[in-house]
């Protein structure tokens, strides 16, 4: 495929950074035919590739919202018959009861696909490969091949877990954070047999997809960017994926180490893991093992996980937020700097979450500082997004929208980690529906408004169409609404102490309050994830039937803007276009228009050239 | 039937859907509202994001407020008190941040909506804002992790050498919980001993565990140090009491440990909630199998001289189990026997004793 593609080369030996432009690329059209399978299958072309993550992450957010729903039916309505589900789960319906083993399974596999396979393959996964090669221009990215493979192997890894959903012994079940012993042991709980076998080599795929990925991006944004586009003026959404690439890169191995330990101790007899356990009427041989060694090693993955989810979506977000203000982003290298903040402190915070597994405490004083440090980096991305909107002159674009919505969400759930990340208040609400509150609304919510952001912002550039608007306002507000409905309540919920991965607090007193409460969040989630087919209907309507789209519908300034309506293979027909400005120059004093393209060098725009600019005409 | 009737009706109201959905592209290819950067809709969401500001700001604090003592469940330990109060001043550090930033977020974006006579304010940066807004939420921060550290360094200090010893067992899916008896010292455990008729795995060829007893329910005392020794026999399990602000896991393999001094007795709880049959309660907080959800047990606290005259009438785990106890006579003859063939037996047992002793 490679072959086929002779720009590529030429920029590879071009150096960093140093596609000239006025090279000839009239050999450029004399690609050969592509057959559907090399086109649309197994395509190299990062778009396309693009755009199979994005639906296969739209396949799973489906799948994944689903699970939730059921088990929402169960926390609303304790006392009521399922029967009527027995048609779907068959056998996990128990005279008119859900089984609480695939409660548990219900829970597991929603955090897993939602974490893994909708938020970091289907968000990053989507959105840098569409958007690294484009923003920074390149012709695509530094190896199409390993871009495929990035796919294939979460397909295989996809087709793997949602195989395991099928098994007689029910899927995972231990939790998404697969804390053995539980999840070692089948005796403890069936999830752990063949599902967790299941789970722990779709996870191994996983990360080698992810890897495969990274690499490629951060090798892409190293060496790929065209004539101009120094560091310093990255589109932040490029910064946002390299950075996120890289945290992938240095934490995911870590959770492959565990996965495979784990794999040992399941299937080897080794003890990493375990130790003096008595199960099932029978005391096993392991000695000596840690289970909060696991946690450790999860955590360091887990933690930056979180980021890895969320980054991507700060950088689109703010992307966003400043061509519909048509502003500058407010804070541009303090934006890069808080990115690279939170990168740098997301690998050394993980132990927040194990505050009381009987870890030293004094470990937990020194997770504690850290974790509150990484606030400050947070809150000036708030105050940067928030100045951005500041005077500027808003257009409520579908996409503007989930970015304030985002904007709002990321606020209310990450304010309430400032109280999980004491670990005195910890003590109290560690493993309580609190925290399921601050995470679903801090990285689930706040993720997934920076995914339809991108999708409502970056469709007409996939697609050549535009996604329909008034739809998209009603799929916002049903979304967003809902979403408070959920998740506010779930606080009072939380602080009152409810445990989260629970099938029914009816078992105790203190736990008794807010049944009603509980059939309330119920509804309003299974009410929100009915308007997700809104968007479902309205993203596979406008690939077909969408209005069709201009070159640069937005009126931005980034290089994507720049390329066909439709980019084929390559992305420019032409030369790729050098850069002169940064990416933000919208509603610069003295210009014609209110955004001026990065491509536009400063001699063509004299009237508004700042003085330092004055001497770059 | 109401099966067919219910699909028929979503399928008609999916057609009804589609007709508007269609209606409404032709209305606004016809009026030109399609080609329009920025039409009425813009006006709307602007309004509604205001909406939703005074609305939604009005709904949450009038649900947080009518659920305000359901979300505060009685606490009844000191280090409980303090964190609690802790937790609700941040609260409202916090809440000021929020209301701040969310007021600021919905009223820009409903005063600075699009408007074709405007132009956007060129404000790419302010150093000197952004070190403001940088050094405040700095300068906050360290007041909060100055204070938490404070608080937690004294929950996670060591427990005072007067306080109550008991030790909690989890399994799936119920607690197990022995005292250490009149000696004041819990016997060595050993999960390779247990069985059906020894569930705790006691290890009776040590003398200290003779006198431990177990019970069904924990009781301790009002106003007395009560230190958790805390073990797990199979999977992961948390200690979780929350009335008593007491949580910590279970680890195979890694006995943890949590001390807190309880305020009320049972009975002063109960009349204060009004609530003739509460009792606090000690829950699983780690998933942990089926089970996960319903393994509880009571907690009483009792007046300081009601807890001594109850710890006075349990019978030991040996008294009650003599059987247990035979077998143990019966091997630790043998190993005498041994040890004095190979003295190396008997040292295998230190190391589970250090274990046991923490």
């Amino acid at each position: 495929m490679a072959a086929n593609f002779p720009t590529q080369e030429e920029q590879v030996q071009g150096g960093i950074g140093a596609t000239e432009p006025g090279h000839d690329h009239a050999h450029h059209d004399e690609h050969h035919e592509q057959s559907f399978l090399q086109k649309y299958v197994f395509s190299t072309d990062h778009k396309v590739i693009a755009k199979q993550f994005l639906i296969t992450g739209i396949f799973w957010a489906l799948i994944g919202g689903t699970l939730s729903s059921l088990f929402r039916l169960q926390l609303g309505w304790p006392e009521s018959t399922l029967e009527w589900l027995t048609p779907f789960l068959g056998k996990w319906i128990e005279a008119g009861k859900l089984n609480p083993e695939f409660y548990l399974a219900l829970v597991t596999m929603h955090g897993t696909i939602m974490v893994f396979f909708v938020l970091t393959a289907g968000l990053s996964g989507t959105f840098s490969n569409f958007l690294i090669p484009l923003q920074i221009g390149a012709r695509d990215m530094a190896s199409g091949f390993m871009n495929m493979l990035s796919y294939w192997f979460f397909f295989a890894s996809s087709i793997v877990m949602f195989s395991s959903l099928f098994i007689e012994t029910g899927p995972a079940a231990a939790g998404w954070t697969i804390y053995p012993p539980l999840s070692a042991l089948p005796q403890a709980i069936a999830g752990s047999g063949a599902g967790q076998t299941l789970w722990l080599v779709s996870m191994a795929l996983f990360i080698i997809s992810q890897l495969l990925g990274g690499v490629n991006y951060i090798t892409t944004v190293i060496n790929l960017r065209t004539q101009g586009m120094s560091m310093s003026k990255l589109p932040l959404t490029i910064w946002a994926f390299f950075l996120t690439a890289i945290l992938g890169l240095l934490a995911f191995p870590v959770l492959f180490s565990a996965t495979l330990l784990l794999i040992f101790d399941r299937s080897f007899g080794t003890s990493f893991f375990l130790s003096d356990i008595y199960i099932a009427g029978q005391a096993l041989p392991n000695t000596g093992g840690s289970p909060i060694l696991f946690q450790h090693l999860f955590w360091f993955l887990g933690h930056p996980e979180v980021y890895i989810v969320i980054m991507p979506a700060m950088g689109m977000v703010s992307e966003i937020l400043a061509t519909n203000a048509r502003k500058p982003i407010f804070g541009y290298r303090a934006m890069i700097g808080s990115l690279i903040g939170i990168s740098l402190l997301s690998f050394i915070v993980w132990a927040h979450h194990m505050f009381v597994t009987g870890m030293n405490p004094f470990l937990g004083s020194v997770f504690m500082f850290l974790t509150l440090i990484i606030a400050v980096p947070s809150a000036v991305k708030v105050f940067n997004w928030i100045a951005t909107l500041w005077r500027g002159n808003i257009r409520f674009t579908t996409a503007m929208l989930f970015s304030i919505g985002f904007v709002s969400l990321f606020i209310a759930g990450g304010l309430t980690g400032i109280i999980l990340g004491n670990a005195a208040l910890d003590i109290q609400l560690h493993n309580t529906y609190f925290v399921v509150a601050h995470f679903h609304l801090v990285m689930g919510s706040s993720a997934f408004f920076g995914l339809w952001a991108g999708v409502y912002h970056w469709f007409p550039k996939m697609f050549g169409r535009m996604m329909d608007e008034k739809l998209g306002y009603i799929h916002f507000w049903l979304t967003f609404i809902g979403v408070y409905m959920v998740f506010l309540p779930m606080h009072y919920v939380g602080i009152a102490g409810f445990p989260r991965r629970y099938y029914a607090w009816t078992g105790f007193d203190t736990f008794s309050q807010f049944a009603d409460l509980n059939k309330f969040i119920s509804i309003a989630a299974i009410i929100a994830f009915f308007g997700q087919f809104i968007f479902i209907f309205n993203f596979f309507y406008s690939i077909f039937r969408g209005r069709r789209a201009t070159e640069n519908p937005w009126n931005s300034t980034t290089l994507e803007w720049t390329t066909p309506i439709v980019p084929g293979h390559g992305n420019w027909p032409g030369d790729i276009p050098a850069v002169h400005r940064w990416p933000y120059d919208y509603s610069k004093p003295g210009a014609e228009e209110d955004f001026i393209p990065q491509n536009v060098p400063y001699s063509q725009t004299q009237s508004s050239n700042l003085p330092y600019e004055k001497e770059m005409e | 039937m109401t099966t067919l009737s219910i699909i028929l009706v979503l399928a008609l109201l999916l057609v009804v859907f589609g007709l508007l959905f269609r209606l409404q592209i032709l209305t606004a290819i016809f009026s030109g509202s399609s080609n329009r950067q920025v039409g009425v809709s813009n006006r709307i969401n602007a309004i509604l994001f205001l909406a939703f500001l005074v609305i939604g700001g009005g709904l949450f604090a009038w649900s947080f407020v009518d659920n305000y003592d359901k979300m505060n469940p009685p606490i009844a330990s000191i280090h409980g008190l303090a964190t609690e109060k802790m937790f609700w001043t941040t609260m409202v550090i916090l809440g000021i941040a929020f209301v701040l930033t969310q007021v600021l977020l919905f009223w820009y974006s409903y005063k600075y909506q699009h408007n074709d006579k405007r132009r956007a304010f060129f404000f790419p940066h302010n150093n000197k804002i952004e070190v403001i807004w940088t050094v405040i939420p700095a300068i906050v921060m360290a007041a909060l992790v100055f204070a938490g550290w404070k608080e937690w360094s004294r929950i996670m200090g060591p427990a005072p050498k007067d306080a109550v010893v008991l030790e909690l067992m989890g399994k799936q899916f119920n607690w197990l919980l022995r005292y250490p008896g009149r000696d004041q010292k819990l016997g060595v455990v050993n999960y390779r001993l247990i069985d059906a008729s020894n569930e705790f795995g006691f290890d009776l060829s040590d003398k200290n565990g003779l006198d431990d007893f177990t019970a069904g329910e924990v009781h301790v005392p009002k106003g007395h140090p009560v230190l958790l020794r805390i073990r797990s026999r199979d999977v992961l399990h948390a200690v979780y009491m929350p009335n008593f602000r007491v949580q910590m896991y279970a680890v195979p393999g890694m006995p943890t440990k949590f001390w807190f001094t309880p305020t009320k007795t049972t009975d002063e709880m109960r009349a204060q909630t009004g609530n003739p049959n509460f009792n606090y309660e000690l829950a699983c907080n780690q998933v942990c199998g089926r089970g996960h959800f319903a393994m509880k047990m009571s907690i009483i606290v009792d007046e300081p001289d009601d807890y001594v005259n109850w710890y006075a009438q349990q019978k030991s785990f040996s008294e009650q189990n003599p059987d247990v106890l035979a077998s143990f006579k019966q091997k630790s003859d043998k190993l005498v026997e041994k040890a004095t063939v190979a003295p190396a037996a008997a040292a295998v047992v230190i190391p589970t004793a250090a274990k046991a002793s923490l």
